[in-house]
């Protein structure tokens, strides 16, 4: 079971597999080329496992100290996962230990995978759910520490490797594109983030997003019931 | 920042960040029935946050200077012809990428 369980969902994580590669081995090279020791980058690895977030704690790490304001820092840039958590309640309900390291490592491309994911009933569906979450884990951590101890090798010509992260959420979501009961939600929130980045710029509009998003969604169930 | 001093600031990312990945599932045990309410947002929002996640990954295009975005959106057009003929997550992924780092690379 846990090996045809894991080679089934290992063809899911692959594009993670060659964004996180890049993504991480960057992180590294960069903690590295700030003056961090193997010792951080892979303790955040491990412990904070969220992209975006260990990039801005390398600025977070080299300024004054304000426990405060990083801890408020971190939640805004973090603040999407609410969301993710709210999507997979029932996917994730019931899955026994399994439970707490999948939502440990809720990030968006193992959210991305798991909840798109359509298995047939031959396939122990937690236990695929925990194997991604997993995979993607171990991915991000190889990463992290070949980055950090190869930073030496990276020429700063070719860049641009992070869109195969952009090229995964957008196939996913062209993939929910064909169904079409699916289509008004995935519009609503890609026009609402839409919105929310013009008014507000590209530090700190996901909040404002999820907000037009839950709005957006008040609204077409409001009218939904009052035809 | 002093040893101690960074222990904690990681230790305020982490909770921070593990704060938003469990407070959902804190909120609405498993063991109680779901209000009404949210079983139609969990129905809704895996495709909102979808669309919130394409966009959140161009955010960082830059729209009001040359190239203008130019790599993303041909790119991102190839994707869907590919994958409206195609049909192979994978392959369009890879092609779509491979495409995208010569045009940002050596093209723009």
């Amino acid at each position: 079971m846990h090996l045809s369980t894991l080679k089934k969902a290992f063809p899911h994580t692959l594009p993670v597999l060659t964004g996180y590669l890049f993504l991480g081995f960057s992180y590294g090279v960069l903690m590295n080329k700030t003056g961090f020791s193997l010792f951080w980058t892979s303790l955040m690895s491990l412990t904070v496992f969220a992209g975006a977030m260990q990039f801005a704690a390398i600025a977070l790490l080299s300024t004054v100290f304000n426990p405060l304001s990083t801890f408020l820092v971190s939640l805004l840039i973090n603040i999407r996962h609410l969301f993710y958590g709210m999507s997979v309640l029932d996917k994730y309900s019931n899955s026994g230990k399994k439970r707490s390291f999948l939502i440990f490592g809720l990030t968006d491309e193992t959210f991305s995978i798991n909840a798109a994911v359509t298995l047939d009933e031959s396939v122990d569906k937690k236990l695929f759910y925990f194997y991604v979450t997993l995979l993607n884990y171990l991915y991000w951590n190889i990463a992290s520490v070949l980055g950090h101890q190869l930073s030496f090798l990276i020429p700063d010509t070719i860049k641009g490797f992070e869109f195969v992260l952009t090229a995964l959420f957008f196939v996913l979501f062209l993939n929910q594109w064909e169904i079409k009961a699916h289509r008004l939600y995935l519009i609503i929130g890609f026009v609402c983030t839409l919105i929310a980045y013009l008014l507000v710029g590209r530090a700190q509009f996901l909040l404002l997003a999820m907000v037009l998003i839950l709005v957006a969604m008040g609204i077409e169930t409001k009218w939904r019931a009052s035809r | 920042m002093s040893t101690t001093q960074r222990f904690i600031t990681i230790l305020m990312m982490i909770i921070a960040t593990q704060l938003t990945r469990w407070l959902p599932f804190l909120i609405f045990p498993e063991q109680k029935a779901q209000p009404n309410w949210l079983n139609f947002l969990s129905e809704r929002l895996p495709y909102a946050s979808l669309g919130l996640l394409v966009m959140y990954a161009l955010k960082d295009v830059q729209l009001t200077q040359a190239p203008y975005g130019t790599s993303e959106l041909i790119s991102l057009g190839f994707i869907t012809v590919i994958h409206t003929k195609f049909h192979n997550t994978l392959l369009s992924i890879g092609l779509g990428s491979l495409l995208y780092l010569f045009l940002f690379n050596f093209v723009f």
